[in-house]
């Protein structure tokens, strides 16, 4: 297994947000979490992507048990995350933003800046191609002198994506990426998200937009109250009984 | 269009600050242009932080005194060698700010600005009543002047105001490589979101550490370089009075803008000197002017006209856009 994730749970106080779920993510392909809000969702993310420590169960990555690794180790083995909200430096174009995407894979330090060694011309080098890489890719190449302040939410989505694919990741986790923005746009996104994972980068995404996660996603997993409630095709999903009382509420014959 | 103003500015500001003393060839202007040099000296440390870093720290004017106790007590009690004397202050106040980071870095935002006040209290309090080491409130005096290097006698106020400024232009551009490096980059990152900064990869513990440590440095230097220029220390050039005219300098200038040390530090010493007759009711100039800016413009003044010509560059590029949907 690419990702696997055991039993993990996830206590605050009294509170469980997340209740011994089992997981996995194959390579390659398009994952998705569903839920109705506060289902555990975003906590789920946070665990795997290192931001919050698990109360218990165990993720493996690859092989390597990364339960417990701090998030910006994650983050150097391959593992990139995307945030509901984004957050990106408004005062900055779209470029200088991404720029920094790359440092997890570079050594500069203090002495390499001041003095612009070899090891500082290089690697300003190819942070700058990288970044130039994925603007391309996101198709922001328009925007990249732009200060972010000025652009449209949208952009700013495919920037904050773009950051992600900056640190070179193979597994990218999307909180949310179309929160927010008209369903044209949305579809731009999906497009995106496709793009990403025929590039070889697999994908696990959380959505409310339902049509388009019926579309995008090969394998769905929905959690409700923190237990994951039911994982399948698409197709097994629209039809599973648990899921619709979830989201519907009430009896499953009304 | 900015950058080829950079190329004329810059180089022009430089020339100015030469030719400074022969423009105006009054001692006590000079007096006053070499201590706000100084003064940018201990701002840019403090922007490194506060400005670049998002950590708003008010401990600064304790390591600006750290430096300068330093310098003196190296040079007076310990009777060390002037230079060795003059390098190693700010090596001392950046291990004690090494140190006090380790602690103070484990709070954020509204915490570390109370903690680090806090910090330079007792850094205060320490000076003030350690007699033995510092003098307590009586002062330290008796720290040797700059030496001569060779030919160039450092006594006279001219060239003291050439090492200054020669120390001042290193400062800002050391400062400028690190700012315009993956380092500066990633300190931004970190206060633009500390947990975006996480996802990216960054060590934001270790970093914080790094500009921490480094603006301890920059406000140690620009202490040595006050206790050897005014020669006298008292505990209140560690007091939150110096600290808030800093931040001011700093605020009103361009907090986490390149220029605005400069900016802030230069109008703020000018103005307040022309606005002796007024005593201590130029704070009645100061105050307003500083909420004002706050508000209207939380990027100083170097930000506002960042933002001006920020703006202009989008009617530029948007225009084709939209008439390009228009149609």
């Amino acid at each position: 297994m690419y990702l696997e994730v055991k039993k993990l749970t996830k206590r605050f106080g009294g509170l469980v947000a997340v209740k011994e779920v089992d997981y996995s993510i194959e390579k390659g392909k398009i994952n998705a979490i569903i839920g109705p809000n506060g289902a555990g969702k975003s906590t789920f993310f946070n665990l795997i992507s290192g931001m919050l420590k698990p109360t218990s169960g165990q993720i493996q990555f690859k092989g390597q048990d990364i339960t417990g690794l701090p998030a910006n180790k994650i983050a150097k083995l391959g593992i990139s995350r995307t945030f509901q909200t984004t957050t990106l430096f408004e005062r900055a174009t779209v470029f200088e933003n991404v720029v920094v995407g790359y440092r997890l894979r570079t050594k500069t330090n203090l002495f390499d800046a001041i003095f612009h060694t070899p090891r500082f011309k290089r690697e300003e080098e190819e942070s700058k191609e990288k970044a130039m890489e994925v603007l391309q890719f996101t198709g922001l190449m328009d925007v990249a002198d732009q200060v972010v302040a000025n652009i449209s939410q949208e952009e700013k989505k495919r920037t904050a994506f773009a950051l992600a694919l900056a640190t070179d990741p193979e597994l990218v986790f999307l909180d949310e990426p179309t929160a927010g923005i008209n369903p044209e746009e949305t579809d731009q996104l999906s497009q995106l998200i496709v793009d990403m994972a025929n590039k070889g980068i697999t994908v696990c995404l959380i959505e409310h937009k339902m049509q388009m996660i019926m579309q995008l996603a090969e394998n769905i997993m929905v959690l409700n109250y923190g237990e994951k409630i039911a994982e399948g095709t698409p197709q097994e999903i629209q039809n599973n009984e648990q899921v619709i009382k979830a989201y519907l509420g009430g009896s499953v014959s009304a | 269009m900015i950058f080829s103003n950079k190329r004329i500015i810059i180089p022009l500001l430089i020339v100015v600050a030469l030719l400074f003393p022969f423009i105006v060839p009054n001692q006590y202007y000079i007096y006053i242009m070499t201590l706000s040099f100084i003064w940018i000296i201990a701002v840019y440390g403090l922007n490194i932080v506060a400005g670049y870093t998002g950590y708003l720290s008010l401990a600064h004017a304790g390591f600006f005194a750290i430096g300068a106790y330093s310098m003196g007590i190296l040079t007076t009690k310990v009777e060390m060698g002037f230079w060795l004397a003059f390098i190693l202050s700010p090596i001392i106040t950046m291990i004690i700010g090494l140190f006090i980071g380790l602690f103070a870095l484990r709070t954020k935002e509204h915490f570390f600005a109370i903690y680090t006040l806090c910090v330079g209290y007792i850094i205060y309090l320490v000076i003030d009543k350690w007699e033995s080491l510092t003098g307590g409130v009586r002062g330290l005096i008796g720290i040797p002047p700059l030496p001569n290097i060779g030919p160039i006698e450092l006594s006279d106020p001219i060239y003291r105001y050439y090492f200054v400024l020669l120390i001042l232009l290193l400062s800002i551009f050391v400062i400028y490589r690190i700012i315009n490096s993956l380092v500066g980059r990633t300190f931004t990152a970190i206060r633009n979101s500390e947990n975006l900064a996480l996802a990216l990869g960054i060590s934001t513990t270790v970093n914080k550490l790094l500009a921490f440590v480094l603006s301890t440095f920059f406000a140690g230097l620009a202490g040595v370089l006050y206790a050897v220029f005014i020669r006298f220390l008292g505990p209140e050039i560690s007091s939150t009075i110096i600290m808030f005219d800093l931040l001011t300098f700093l605020i009103v200038g361009g907090i986490g803008t390149f220029a605005g040390p400069v900016v802030g530090t230069l109008l703020i010493v000018w103005v307040s000197q022309s606005l002796q007759f007024l005593e201590e009711y130029r704070m009645l100039v100061f105050g307003p002017i500083l909420t004002l800016m706050i508000i209207f413009s939380p990027y100083g003044i170097v930000g506002l006209f960042k933002n001006i010509s920020a703006k202009r560059k989008v009617k530029k590029v948007k225009v084709p856009i939209e008439t390009e949907k228009g149609a």
